[in-house]
């Protein structure tokens, strides 16, 4: 393990419920996970999973009511999050942790120049005169590779196209260089060629700015371009973790497997494509009403009777690959 | 970090009603406005029907001799300067009230809805003209309107009805237009449209079912207007004729002359009508929160 | 694969774009700007692109649901471009559609066995016992229990509501089933049910689609010919394998390389090309892609490249090499 000072971020048993009609929902289940300075984790899973919820537990942004965090630790370069008083908060937040959400037309204010709002965001937490927050606004824009950054910090965000916008997102979450950097499925609703320029963008930064990152997506291909560690999610836990390439070559949960299957490839010279894609039977449970054992267990083909009474622990497979499976060695032979 | 009760917690989001009774019962819990509303309405549209049960003497029966009696025992709320049970024309009054409001709202309605229908279904020069005279006509106040209208027809019931309920159009058809307007866009209806569905159909069977919730929600909050309107043009005698009773006229013909002498022929009416108005605009308030989160505001 | 089945020649459709008070014209969105493709009966065709390059207006156009500027369509042989909702009517049972959103393509208020019903009852071919029965077997066709029928749409999970879809768009028996995004708003493991499935009754019943995303991955593994759009016209089409082995268009070679491969050894997140589509109000003359190619010429900026065949089917929209686009060399 690396140096315990290298650790931006420690979270340990995360718990996030929502106290819905229909019941408690258990959004996010004792889920733990740490980030190094300068490295990328890949939170991965379906709608409903509990991935994004876990973003906005770190930001402490849970609408209550409905939801609250019950229980666990979320440190943050040594503070922990979770003691402290909202105002203790607000300074912390767009401060030394910041985020990017999808929607880069809602996150920004219509009626504010973009420039202002990098101002703004800067002068919340630093003692800077308007004319120095002005010029940090314009030198974030440039940073984040906006042509005539100059002119367009006087422009509103109608007048940026969505690659733009969410160049000017990545440069207000940045402004305060944050320490850890949260990004909420930042590429879904951008085109696949500026798509590719945004991920670009935001791991050119990281290197360059030193921030850790936690990339939220549904999206198994841009983990695999993006990130050095992954988190799978399903039904609000954590059901494996493992460094990108581990996860790849040898994914040790049947879910991470099936995904994997799923998934169509765009055909590459010399791999043939999968004539019939995986399917993985049944749909994502109700987080209201989980099953007593593993919550995949009848989606899943390896299931046996334990599986349906126990939930499997997080064991560790060798070289920190956790899988939460009872049938984990057997992955690899069997599906 | 504290212990949390979970149970308390989740009967707060409403998670242990099930079923329509508890249902209901949580949502009058969370809505104590609403619910209160519900209770008047519910009051008021009883005595109403049963008017003739509850009233302890005939509204329209005159005696001189007990004219302006005080409050008694005999005479719950006084009588008037004929003699007549003031009791007994409250009990009567709110059926005229719930007449006129559920008459004029449900006629008003209608046409509305052909009118906001049509106008966002077929858009181009109808949509333009049917606008165009919304505009005109929403430019005058509700009661202004009232009365020219009853002014125009005469004051008969039927009439105050008609008198009310055409300012309601352009704010049905103008609620109804929006969303039609958006459901067009929607999938199904492209899909019903590439089946080779009738435009009519279309409108009847995908855009009106669905644009149900925010009518009676609208509905709702137009009763209570449409009542204030109807006492105010009876204040004004367009109302109602004699001698049916109603509120609003009782009120007109005590106000000036025995509001020093009489308070009671003033306030019971007066009382009557803002109770009624209150009780169906907070039902229409809840009503709308719980159908139509959107519109809050 | 010799009958052609659907034909469209030249297909344009321009936007007025008003503005100020007297709402005068002030520029045309060129959304679609001269299409030409044909599709084989049984055949797949994919229709690839970035959002704004005109690819549901397509789609809407070849089902009539917005009038096309000009150009033809030909289903079956007969031009049904300038038919009467009424002459439309009878063509109308042999297409249909399946939409992106499984949430807003059903109506909230109807049962799920009126919805897949309701083609049929509108045409007239079914009522009572024996419409039941036939929605029943819709039902079990695209893998929903018949006892689901009394449910409502919101009953359903999104991968169920796009299964009704399906059963809505086969009520018909079309020959043609327009697919716009179909499957881009479901969960990935929802998505691979979905493709097998579409992919499954497309051999049973032999009909075509029209499959249009923006997923290259998604439309290359149900397609077998995909036709690449960029700002309203087709910048390169041929048959699947031919396309990806060998992308003559730069853009189409930029869209391949952006594209995120699932597999960490392969990394090259290398974008070849910058910036943002240009709008379709107004689009750059000549080659419309020419403000973000980095191959560009003079010529590009002001001659329009035809789509021209290179071989094997193989159309290419490129003024580089004598019309024939830039050979594949991607590493």
């Amino acid at each position: 393990m690396a140096d315990k000072s290298d650790l931006v971020l420690d979270v340990r048993n995360l718990q996030t419920v929502f106290f819905t009609n229909s019941g408690l929902f258990r959004a996010v289940d004792d889920v733990s996970f740490t980030v190094k300075r300068g490295e990328t984790l890949a939170i991965v899973g379906e709608s409903g999973c509990g991935k994004s919820v876990t973003a906005l537990s770190l930001m402490r942004l849970v609408p209550d009511p409905p939801g609250r965090i019950v229980g666990g630790s979320i440190s943050l370069e040594g503070t922990d999050l979770l003691a402290l008083d909202e105002a203790e908060m607000r300074a912390v937040r767009g401060n030394r942790i910041s985020m990017i959400f999808q929607e880069p037309m809602t996150s920004l204010n219509p009626v504010m120049r973009i420039g202002d709002q990098i101002v703004e965001a800067v002068r919340l937490h630093r003692k800077l005169s308007s004319k120095e927050a002005g010029d940090v606004a314009v030198e974030m824009l440039r940073l984040v590779r906006i042509p005539e950054p100059a002119r367009r910090a006087r422009e509103y965000p109608h007048q940026l196209s969505g690659g733009m916008r969410q160049r000017a997102m990545i440069a207000m979450a940045l402004a305060c260089r944050p320490a850890l950097l949260i990004a909420d499925e930042p590429t879904t609703a951008l085109d696949v060629t500026i798509q590719a320029q945004i991920l670009a963008l935001i791991l050119d930064l990281q290197k360059e700015l030193g921030t850790g990152l936690v990339l939220i997506t549904h999206d198994l291909g841009v983990v695999a371009q993006t990130a050095q560690r992954v988190i799978v999610m399903y039904a609000g836990r954590k059901v494996e973790e493992a460094s990108v390439e581990a996860l790849f070559a040898a994914p040790k949960h049947p879910y991470t497997r099936g995904l994997m299957a799923s998934i169509p490839v765009v055909p590459t010279p010399g791999i043939a494509a999968p004539a019939r894609l995986n399917e993985i039977p049944g749909t994502v449970p109700s987080l209201v009403r989980l099953p007593r054992g593993c919550a995949f267990a009848p989606r899943c083909k390896l299931a046996i009777k334990r599986c349906e009474a126990e939930y499997p622990p997080l064991a560790d497979w060798g070289g920190g690959h956790l899988a939460a499976c009872w049938r984990a060695e057997e992955v690899a032979e069997v599906a | 970090m504290a212990a949390i009760d979970y149970d308390l917690e989740l009967r707060r989001a409403g998670a242990h009603a099930t079923g329509g009774w508890r249902r209901v019962l949580f949502l009058a819990q969370r809505h104590v406005l609403g619910a209160a509303g519900l209770i008047i309405m519910t009051v008021f549209v009883f005595t109403a029907i049963f008017a003739d049960f509850i009233a302890r003497y005939d509204p329209l029966t005159i005696d001189s001799a007990r004219a302006l009696a005080r409050p008694s025992w005999a005479h719950w709320m006084g009588t008037d300067s004929f003699g007549r049970d003031v009791f007994s024309r409250i009990i009567h009054g709110a059926r005229i009230s719930l007449a006129v409001g559920i008459g004029s709202t449900a006629l008003g309605g209608t046409i509305g809805v052909i009118v906001g229908l049509t106008s966002g279904y077929l858009s181009g020069w109808v949509d333009l003209v049917f606008q165009r005279v919304s505009d005109v006509l929403q430019a005058l106040p509700l009661l202004v309107l009232a009365l020219i209208m009853t002014a125009a027809l005469g004051p008969s019931l039927p009439n105050v009805i008609i008198a009310i309920a055409i300012p309601l159009i352009p704010t049905v058809s103008r609620v109804i237009r929006a969303n039609t307007l958006a459901l067009r866009e929607l999938p199904f209806v492209e899909a019903a449209k590439s089946i080779g569905m009738s435009e009519v159909r279309i409108a009847l069977r995908h855009v009106l079912p669905n644009t149900l919730a925010p009518l009676i929600v609208l509905a709702t909050a137009q009763l209570g207007s449409t009542i204030l309107t109807e006492a105010s043009l009876s204040f004004l005698g367009l109302g109602i004729p004699e001698p049916y009773p109603s509120w609003g006229r009782m009120l007109s013909e005590s106000a000036a002359e025995y509001v020093r002498t009489a308070p009671w022929l003033v306030i019971f009416p007066g009382i009557a009508i803002s109770l009624a108005v209150f009780g169906a605009n907070l039902f229409g308030d809840a009503l709308r929160d719980i159908l139509d989160p959107r519109q809050r505001g | 694969m010799t009958e052609v089945l659907l034909e469209v020649t030249d297909l344009k459709k321009h936007y007025p774009v008003r503005a100020g008070v007297l709402r005068r014209q002030v520029g045309t969105v060129h959304s679609v700007d001269g299409v030409s493709f044909c599709l084989h009966a049984g055949e797949t065709l994919g229709l690839v692109g970035e959002s704004g390059c005109g690819k549901s207006t397509v789609a809407r156009s070849v089902l009539r649901l917005v009038e096309p500027t000009s150009g033809q369509i030909r289903l079956d042989g007969k031009d049904i471009t300038h038919l009467s909702k009424t002459a439309l009517r009878p063509h109308r049972r042999s297409m249909q559609i399946v939409f992106q959103d499984p949430f807003a393509s059903l109506n909230p208020r109807m049962t799920a066995g009126d919805i897949v019903g309701e083609p049929l009852a509108v045409h007239g071919l079914a009522s009572g016992k024996e419409l039941e029965a036939r929605v029943a077997r819709l039902f079990e066709q695209v893998g929903l229990r018949p006892d689901q029928m009394r449910n409502f749409p919101h009953q359903f999970s999104g991968g169920q509501r796009q299964r009704i879809c399906i059963a809505r768009a086969l009520a018909l028996g079309p020959r043609l089933i327009v697919c716009d995004e179909p499957v881009s708003a479901l969960d990935v493991s929802i998505q691979a049910q979905v493709i097998n499935l579409l992919i499954d009754l497309q051999r049973q019943h032999g009909f075509s689609y029209l499959f249009i995303a923006h997923d290259l991955a998604v439309v290359a593994h149900i397609s077998h010919r995909v036709a690449v759009m960029y700002l309203g016209r087709i910048v390169e089409i041929a048959g699947k394998d031919e396309l990806f082995r060998n992308p003559r268009h730069p853009y189409t070679q930029a869209l391949l390389a952006s594209v995120p491969i699932a597999n960490p050894l392969a990394k090259r997140l290398t974008p070849l090309v910058d910036g943002d589509v240009p709008s379709p109000v107004n689009p750059p003359p000549g080659c419309a892609f020419h403000t973000r190619c980095r191959f560009a010429m003079e010529r590009c900026k002001t001659e329009r490249p035809a789509l021209l065949e290179t071989g094997d089917g193989h159309q290419v929209a490129c003024l580089l090499n004598e019309g024939t686009g830039r050979s594949n060399t991607i590493s």
